[in-house]
């Protein structure tokens, strides 16, 4: 099967600072991937790559087979870490502004998923808290039918039954064909739903491989594994 | 919501003793149709190729098995499921008596305290 994302000998420079030294990785579909590592580890650059918000100083990136542009653009769903919706429209005015953006948003469901958080959909984003923002920013990208969805920080300002909801959504949402990636250093959390994790660290790829294998062959959770090997 | 599991052992494995559980206790019935991968890996909040793993592992012990396009079963193989009761009983007895005697009790010391706690012979 084609890989969803294939990283090849990526490298990214800043003047003289080396953001990602010779990274290569490999997504197949299929996979929910944490993306982990420490603040300034190199995985915001990694993911505004695969994004094409930045251009590789070396290397290749192909998102299914293709090399990035339009056509990967249209694959991807991507979740920012920072929210770039307009404060000022309204919930419904975003279903409005993603059906005329993307293709593949799926209304229906964004519907369903707002209608479960009890989030109205004649809210302006300003009224909402920060914590609803980004459950209404999630949902945005959720339903989309995307071949890869790349999630920066999904959990990190919510509180714990959200993350709950979250983290279920992913799970239900899973598909055979499409992938996801996972960045976040809230590792505990995302450890149960994920197959593979990338430890990031200095710009270097520390450690990759599938969540249980290595469970089962350090004798300790990732968590304790990332404590271990990002030790300050 | 989700399931708990020890962070520090596989999550399938401890995907298939808590299926094994369910399946002794007749939670999930002998003969009985299990929920789709998807549903079960929703509820017990893991990775649906994890919850794959595991029912693969139990389809390898015979304890599920799956018909071509019905889904998965729970055996009708009482000796089977006798056996992996045996077995459950045999792992807790263990347990039980290795703390007991790391107390620092004598073997007849820990009978008169089962039957001293069942109500028998005081």
């Amino acid at each position: 099967m084609e890989p969803i994302l294939e990283i090849t000998h990526v490298s990214k420079t800043y003047g003289k600072k080396e953001a990602l030294k010779d990274v290569s990785l490999k997504i197949e579909p299929g996979k929910v991937v944490g993306l982990l590592g420490p603040n300034g580890s190199g995985k915001s650059t990694l993911i505004k790559l695969i994004n094409g918000l930045l251009q590789p100083t070396d290397g290749q990136i192909l998102v299914a087979g293709q090399a990035l542009g339009i056509e990967t653009k249209k694959m991807i769903s991507y979740l920012p870490e920072r929210t770039y919706l307009n404060e000022w429209m309204k919930v419904k005015d975003l279903l409005g502004f993603f059906s005329d953006f993307y293709e593949d948003f799926d209304i229906e469901k964004a519907r369903q998923m707002l209608a479960t958080l009890k989030i109205d959909e004649d809210s302006k984003l300003k009224t909402l808290s920060k914590g609803t923002k980004e459950k209404v920013q999630l949902i945005l990208v959720m339903s989309r039918k995307a071949k890869l969805y790349v999630l920066d920080e999904p959990i990190g300002g919510v509180d714990p039954a959200a993350r709950d909801y979250i983290l279920n959504t992913i799970i239900k949402n899973y598909s055979e064909e499409s992938s996801v990636i996972i960045a976040t250093h809230l590792i505990q959390e995302v450890e149960n739903i994920c197959d593979d994790i990338i430890f990031l660290g200095y710009g270097e790829v520390r450690l990759q491989g599938n969540v249980d294998d290595i469970r089962q062959e350090k004798g300790q959770s990732i968590d304790a594994l990332f404590r271990e090997v990002f030790r300050c | 919501m989700s399931w708990k599991f020890d962070t520090t052992r596989p999550i399938y494995m401890q995907l298939v003793e808590r299926i094994k559980l369910m399946i002794v206790t007749g939670e999930l019935a002998s003969g009985s149709k299990l929920k789709s991968v998807r549903d079960m890996a929703e509820e017990a909040g893991v990775n649906p190729n994890t919850m794959q793993r595991a029912l693969a592992e139990l389809e390898r012990e015979a304890l599920v098995y799956s018909q071509r396009t019905s889904g998965r079963f729970v055996t009708e193989d009482k000796e089977l499921l006798t056996k992996m009761r045996d077995e459950f009983a045999e792992e807790k007895v263990k347990t039980f008596i290795e703390s007991l005697m790391q107390l620092g009790y004598a073997q007849d010391e820990v009978i008169t305290l089962i039957q001293h706690y069942l109500g028998g012979i005081k």
